[in-house]
């Protein structure tokens, strides 16, 4: 693109946000070619509006200009969902910070898009209500990428990921325009394009405003953590509690390896010479938490648990869900990089696929920490490594095995991170051409240019082609086609 | 691209795998939301520069100037990043590299602040005629006119935050009968001239806990704002000879009533590590080196402290909280404290806004921080607001002025002062 037009475009967006808002000098937008994950790419230009209306203008201008948009909330996503391909714009959703209005008797909160998803939680407390989406990254992670990506957390396992929770949304549609989708009274008439939209990634618009649903605080929260020798034995229990049909409101594993890294991070004094350890929180009537916690802490001591730790107060509860939920970067005190994976594999199938993930990692020399949510098979394991000895090109190829190795058990690509730029190739291991394409028919019903968001999700296409990565990645899935 | 790279070592970043888990405990991150204003944008700019990919040009500095260096996300940061050593490094290094000159007025007034702090002597002759400026009623008639609302925004502002200089100078109490421990106090540089009663108060509830404070008539300026804006070479210089008169002190601990300084005590075995000389000794100063509440609460013995019917609420300071990660040691001591009624205020560990001199090189950001604690503060209706720390006490008595509340701020050893007296 010409230098001219990125100027003209750099001025419009100026003239829509105000200077101090509108970022393109290399030096700013070099803090926007990351997000968690390993994809590095700055964007044209980087847009802050500060309501729906300017984000529409900017939406505009960008599509005068033939420049893509890219939306971006925090930028803690693990699938390089916010890195901008080519020549694009990001349109930031930071100045959107407002809950505007937490209605106790319908239970639904009216939030701005930059809201983190934490804030939501604690501004219906109040009214002994809760959020339940639960992102470890949910003190930053805002709801727009939330819904982005369909996150889900820890307590998807009781209550489901975002696409349970979101009721409508108010989204920038591709063309400028703005629509509503969905409603709060239930059973909507027409296409229900809410569960579309939610987990779309940007690919189909901005959401501006969302309407969320909130649950009513359980009456009581036990949280214990069971200790074993082994992770097959851990992994057995947690078979053994769901067959029994349980469902506690999250089941978390931990290995040796990431108990060894949040003792370091925190003071949570887990016990080293445990092989795994489960967490496993229940709620409700304090009836059903009684009876529900004596099942499974027998259950865990027939598959071997050697001790469980109950934890007697909140801040105890509040410490061992830290020590989870940051458990991620904690392991950065053993090696100074990591690659997570995000697969989700039958359960019945747990402890094979993560017996085959440990081989690939040893023959590969990686560490591997496997820290995840074993209740709804949901894998999240980490190779470890350091770029300084290991090269990007080795994680990645092992990762590709990761990923077969969970797919040829029946399982699926991502859980809850999304497919963004990071696993889009791989798509053609788990769908046909005619289901891709059935797919991109829907997109383009929203976006006919392929505008927004491009290169996230679907396969192929040479937008992202300057990222290098992404060029890796593509070899890996050409030459693991099943 | 034609720029010299700037050399300075980021291997304190290494951990940082761009989670973000530290965007939410960023007080620049809070208020502008953006990731140029946030420790993993500052981490990321860092390290670029460091590795040449970047020009160091104004832009940049001007993000890494807007840190406060309060650290919190180095407390909150579960990779261990070593954000606080990494941003000394580069401001060292753009420091050293003269890379963006600085308007010559700033740069001279920057340069006569660390001089004078540095020299006791040129200290004691300018506050004198500052607390001139106080005492002849100048500084009121220049208010009660409204003179002041019409000097120039940036002197008026150094006018609202100059330390008072009308408080009683230090004066050591007498030996306790039975000492049960020998400790020094660090009395460095503003606070000497300052804050001398503050240093009384801890040195009475010292001695009445049976602690000898004896007197290290050679200890000079901890050297932290030196450190803190890159002039390494002063800060060394100053480091080391505070480790010579501590020597010749021959006490159990080193206790110090200014979290800014303490921190920086704390790390004169860093900043000397490279110095064989020099190495060993740092080492064993830092490792004496205690806050005045974390030595108050290590001592044996949970007896009441007192006794003070006074609603307070507790304003965590940076260099407490996250660099020396003392957050419970100060609220346990007010609890000790007969009568005496604590409230947490909302976001009680997030920076006011002082951060050294960033109130006067970062006036916008700095008031929107000072105005949120202010807020923080009135909304827990405490009748006083107690801190550790000097930088923060002005910060904080500014922002309750300004807004016409006449709320006292006292240091957590005056309170202790007064119950136990």
């Amino acid at each position: 693109m010409s230098t001219r037009t990125a100027d003209r475009l750099v001025r419009d967006l100026e003239s829509i946000c105000g200077e101090r808002n509108v970022f393109w000098r290399e030096e700013d937008t070099l803090v926007f070619e990351y997000d968690a994950g390993f994809d590095r790419r700055p964007p044209l230009a980087v847009a802050v509006p500060k309501n729906t209306d300017e984000i529409a203008r900017c939406v505009r201008a960008a599509r005068d200009a033939g420049v893509a948009v890219v939306p971006r909330g925090a930028g803690t996503g693990l699938s390089g969902g916010t890195i901008a391909c080519g020549d694009a714009v990001v349109i930031s959703t930071a100045r959107l910070r407002t809950i505007h209005e937490i209605d106790a008797v319908s239970r639904v909160a009216v939030v701005d898009p930059g809201v983190p998803n934490l804030e939501v939680s604690a501004a219906a407390r109040p009214h002994g209500l809760f959020f339940a989406p639960d992102p470890a990254s949910q003190r930053v992670s805002t709801i727009g990428g939330n819904i982005g990506t369909n996150a889900g957390g820890p307590h998807a396992l009781r209550y489901g990921s975002m696409v349970d929770h979101v009721l409508a949304v108010e989204m920038v549609l591709p063309d400028g325009e703005v629509a509503v989708f969905g409603g709060v009274a239930p059973d909507l008439p027409g296409y229900d394009c809410v569960p579309l939209i939610v987990g779309s990634e940007g690919t189909l618009g901005i959401v501006t405003k969302a309407w969320l649903r909130l649950l009513p605080l359980p009456e009581d929260v036990r949280t214990f953590l069971a200790e074993f020798p082994d992770v097959r034995s851990g992994a057995r229990a947690a078979s053994a509690i769901i067959a029994r049909g349980i469902v506690p409101a999250a089941m978390e594993m931990l290995d040796r390896t990431t108990i060894r890294a949040v003792n370091a991070a925190f003071d949570v004094h887990l016990s080293e010479d445990a092989g795994s350890m489960l967490l496993v929180e229940v709620e409700g009537l304090r009836e059903e938490t009684g009876s529900a916690t004596s099942a499974i802490v027998a259950l865990c001591e027939d598959e071997g648990a050697r001790g469980v730790r109950v934890a007697e107060t909140q801040a105890e509860r509040e410490l061992l869900w830290k020590a989870r939920k940051l458990g991620y970067p904690a392991l950065a005190r053993i090696k100074p990089n990591s690659y997570i994976h995000d697969a989700v594999v039958p359960r019945s199938k747990l402890p094979d696929v993560l017996d085959s993930v440990n081989a690939i990692a040893d023959r590969y020399g990686y560490t591997v920490a496997n820290m995840f949510h074993i209740g709804d098979g949901n894998l999240h394991p980490l190779l470890l490594f350091d770029l300084r000895e290991d090269t990007i090109e080795g994680v990645m190829e092992a990762s590709a095995e990761i990923l077969k190795v969970a797919i040829e058990s029946g399982g699926a690509l991502s859980g809850e991170h999304g497919i963004g730029l990071e696993k889009n190739h791989f798509m053609f291991w788990v769908y046909g051409p005619e289901d891709l394409e059935a797919m991109q028919r829907a997109r383009s019903a929203f976006d006919p240019d392929g505008a927004m968001n491009p290169g996230k999700i679907f396969p192929g296409g040479d937008t992202c082609a300057a990222i290098p990565t992404e060029r890796i990645k593509r070899g890996l899935a050409e030459g693991m086609w099943i | 691209m034609s720029f010299a790279p700037l050399t300075f070592d980021v291997e304190p970043a290494r951990g940082c795998i761009h989670c973000g888990v530290c965007l939410e405990s960023c007080p620049t991150y809070l208020l502008t939301g953006l990731e140029t204003e946030s420790p993993r944008g500052r981490i990321h700019l860092m390290q670029q520069v460091a590795a040449g990919r970047v020009a160091p040009t104004d832009t940049l500095r001007t993000h890494l100037d807007r840190c406060l260096a309060c650290r919190a996300c180095e407390a909150v940061c579960p990779s261990g990043v070593g954000y606080g050593a990494l941003i000394e490094n580069a401001r060292a290094a753009f420091e050293e590299a003269h890379v963006v000159p600085r308007s010559r007025l700033a740069g001279l007034l920057r340069r006569m602040l660390l001089a004078l702090v540095a020299d006791p002597a040129r200290l004691e002759g300018a506050a004198g005629i500052l607390a001139l400026y106080e005492r002849t009623g100048l500084r009121h008639l220049l208010r009660a006119t409204g003179l002041r609302s019409r000097m120039p925004k940036a002197l008026r502002r150094m006018e609202a935050l100059y330390p008072p200089l009308t408080r009683p100078r230090y004066r050591a109490p007498a030996r306790p009968a039975h000492a049960t421990a020998r400790v020094a106090l660090l009395l460095g540089c503003v606070m000497r001239v300052a804050y001398g009663d503050v240093h009384t108060a801890a040195a009475r509830v010292l001695s009445r806990l049976g602690v000898e404070v004896v007197d290290v008539p050679d200890q000079i300026c901890c050297g932290a704002l030196h450190a803190h804006a890159g002039e390494r070479h002063d800060a060394t210089r100053l480091a080391k000879r505070n480790i010579e008169a501590f020597e010749r002190a021959k006490v159990d601990a080193i206790v110090v009533d200014a979290a800014g300084c303490g921190a920086h005590l704390k790390g004169y075995g860093h900043l000397l590590a490279g110095d064989p000389q020099w190495a060993a000794r740092a080492e064993t100063f830092t490792s004496k080196v205690r806050d005045v509440t974390e030595y108050l609460a290590s001592r044996e013995g949970n007896e009441r402290l007192g006794k003070l019917a006074l609603r307070v609420t507790y304003q965590s300071p940076c260099h407490l909280a996250h660099a020396q990660r003392i957050t419970q040691e100060p609220r346990a001591l007010l609890r000790r404290v007969e009568g005496l009624e604590l409230i947490e205020m909302a976001e009680a560990e997030v920076c006011c806004g002082s951060a050294g001199s960033y109130n006067l090189q970062q006036p916008e950001l700095a008031d929107e921080l000072r105005d949120r604690k202010v807020d923080a503060i009135l909304a827990t209706g405490a009748e006083a607001v107690v801190s550790a720390n000097p930088g923060c006490m002005l910060q904080v008595r500014s922002g309750l002025e300004e807004r016409g509340r006449d709320i006292p701020v006292l240091h957590l050893v005056e309170v202790l002062d007064r119950a136990m007296s």
